[in-house]
């Protein structure tokens, strides 16, 4: 990583940010203080990641940093050098098929205002790869960091459950 | 956010070398769910900070070995979690980590970074205008007046009563753990029982590391009693809440069904990790019941200090020690 900008030997108030987002390769110029959400949201535009409690209490900010799910909004943007971010933008197939985990909060009702949905996806897809959804307790446990304050609980464990039943 | 100097570093000796160099005022960056999460409060103002994300030294974690099992400070609490020899072997110390936070939280946080995780007393993170000797030395304690529900009722002073509400240490600390460190005069270790101080006089002082250390790593020696542990956690909500109570308990039952090595801490209600020997104590000899269970819970909780909104913690902690003692005894057998 370049180092420019610098104070003392190596270190930076501001730095070169190198990474792809949903796939693309991106680079700019970050404050070392900006997090990813922010860097997503109002330096690129992706807007999925909601800004919820910006502290990593709610989960609205989920994405994934090289295939884990993270909160955002904790995220130093200078950490994601080098690595590939994927947001709810980047889960939908090639034509704008919905992903099946997408189609089952449809069917399942899991969502109400949507302001949490693109954390769960993000969530409940990581949920699925770790094989962390084997009955509704595990959902429930794992899932836990994505808070839905319209309550769509129900329908959300529904909807992961279904996904991790048709992958078996 | 205030400014500061950022410096990324891939090696431990980088990293003692930055820290040293950047001076007092600056911090070690692991996962960040701390330290950030403070940063953009402004309850931490870092002039700099020495990024160790990447630091291969760190990273890693071997739970094989015949005397003691070893964890990097920067491996991730997810990945630990689910270590298959832990959860066989040492239930109460995979239960500890992923009974905590989310598991969002747990790709990003280390184990190193947990054990240093700061308070959550709401006046502390609150910020100004509430009193705050910890964060601002000399003002006042706004818990001891206040919302005391979550304050401590173990190991506190006149000058402040938060808790230490690490899931992680709690744990450890029954294991007898060693932290290893590393700093610009040398490696040494510390018993984990040793890294957390109480508040005293001087609250805003919550380890004894010296300046420019960092937590290498944290090791556990091998012991029958893993596998007869349990880690059981109390919160408000089911799931991704810190502890109201928690109780690490780890047993061996001799031939006779007997308690014979026995090892028990709690969390959520002291001011730093909390081993209980009068607990242990009481058990030790006994055979597990309901009524030795429930007199090990009431020696955990005799001595108690409460404040005006916590003492349903002493019944609570003291079922909980009490279910935990009797969970831990039922994976012991067999
Ligand atoms: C919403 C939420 C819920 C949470 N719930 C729980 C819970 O239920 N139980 C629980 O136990 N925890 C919980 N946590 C706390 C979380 O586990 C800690 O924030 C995390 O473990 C800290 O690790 P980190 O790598 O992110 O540390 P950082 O934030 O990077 O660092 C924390 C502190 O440790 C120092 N540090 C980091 N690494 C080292 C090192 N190697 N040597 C010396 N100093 C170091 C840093 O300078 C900093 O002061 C929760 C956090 C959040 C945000
Ligand atoms: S208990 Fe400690 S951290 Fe909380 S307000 Fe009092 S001094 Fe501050
Ligand atoms: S906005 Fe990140 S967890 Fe709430
Ligand atoms: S659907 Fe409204 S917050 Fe979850």
């Amino acid at each position: 990583m370049a180092a420019t900008a610098s104070t003392a030997a190596g270190s930076a108030h501001e730095l070169d940010l190198a990474c792809t987002v949903n796939g693309e390769p991106v680079r700019l110029r970050v404050d070392t203080r900006e997090s990813l959400l922010d860097v997503l949201r109002e330096r690129l535009g992706v807007t999925g990641p909601k800004k919820g409690c910006d502290h990593g209490q709610c989960g609205a900010c989920t994405v994934h940093l090289d295939g884990r799910r993270v909160v955002s909004c904790l995220t130093p943007a200078v950490q994601v050098t080098g690595a590939d971010v994927t947001t709810v933008e980047g889960v939908a197939g090639p034509d704008g098929e919905l992903h099946p985990l997408q189609q089952a909060f449809i069917d399942h009702d899991a969502l109400q205002c949507g302001y949490c949905t693109p954390g769960q996806i993000m969530s409940g897809l990581a949920c699925l790869a770790e094989g962390h959804a084997g009955d509704d307790d595990e959902v429930r446990e794992y899932m836990s960091g994505n808070l839905c304050r319209c309550g769509a609980y129900a329908g959300i464990v529904a909807a992961v459950r279904a996904v991790a039943e048709q992958g078996r | 956010m205030r400014p500061f100097a950022y410096t990324k570093v891939e090696t431990l000796a980088e990293a003692v070398d930055a820290l040293a160099a950047a001076g007092p005022q600056a911090r070690l960056l692991a996962g960040g769910t701390t330290l950030y999460d403070l940063m953009k409060l402004e309850i931490e103002t870092p002039s700099a900070v020495v990024d160790v994300h990447r630091v291969a030294d760190l990273a890693g974690f071997d739970t094989s070995g015949d005397r003691e099992l070893v964890f990097g400070a920067g491996a991730r609490m997810a990945d630990v979690a689910e270590d298959g020899r832990l959860r066989r072997d040492y239930p109460a110390l995979s239960e500890s980590l992923w009974r905590a936070a989310s598991q969002q939280l747990r790709n990003m946080a280390t184990l190193g970074g947990n054990l240093l995780q700061r308070t959550r007393c709401p006046y502390f993170r609150g910020g100004e205008p509430f009193a705050c000797n910890k964060r601002s030395p000399g003002s006042g304690c706004a818990a001891q007046e206040g919302l005391d529900r979550s304050n401590a009722l173990f190991g506190g002073s006149e000058a402040c009563i938060a808790v230490y509400p690490g899931d992680w240490a709690t744990a450890l600390v029954a294991f007898d753990a060693e932290v290893d460190v590393h700093g610009p005069g040398g490696a040494r270790s510390l018993p984990l029982a040793r890294l957390h101080r109480e508040p005293g006089d001087t609250p805003q002082h919550e380890h004894n590391l010296a300046p420019g250390e960092i937590i290498t790593r944290v090791r556990v020696p091998v012991t029958p009693a893993g596998r007869g542990s349990a880690y059981l956690k109390i919160r408000d909500r089911e799931s991704y809440a810190f502890a109201l109570v928690s109780a690490a308990v780890a047993l061996t039952l001799d031939g006779d069904g007997r308690v014979d090595e026995c090892r028990i801490a709690v969390g959520g209600v002291a001011t730093r990790p909390w081993r209980v020997p009068a607990a242990e104590q009481a058990l030790r000899g006994n055979a597990i019941t309901e009524a030795s269970a429930r007199a090990a819970g009431e020696a955990a909780f005799t001595g108690a200090r409460p404040g005006r909104a916590n003492a349903f913690k002493i019944e609570l902690g003291t079922r909980t020690v009490a279910d935990a003692v009797r969970l831990a005894g039922s994976r012991a057998v067999g």
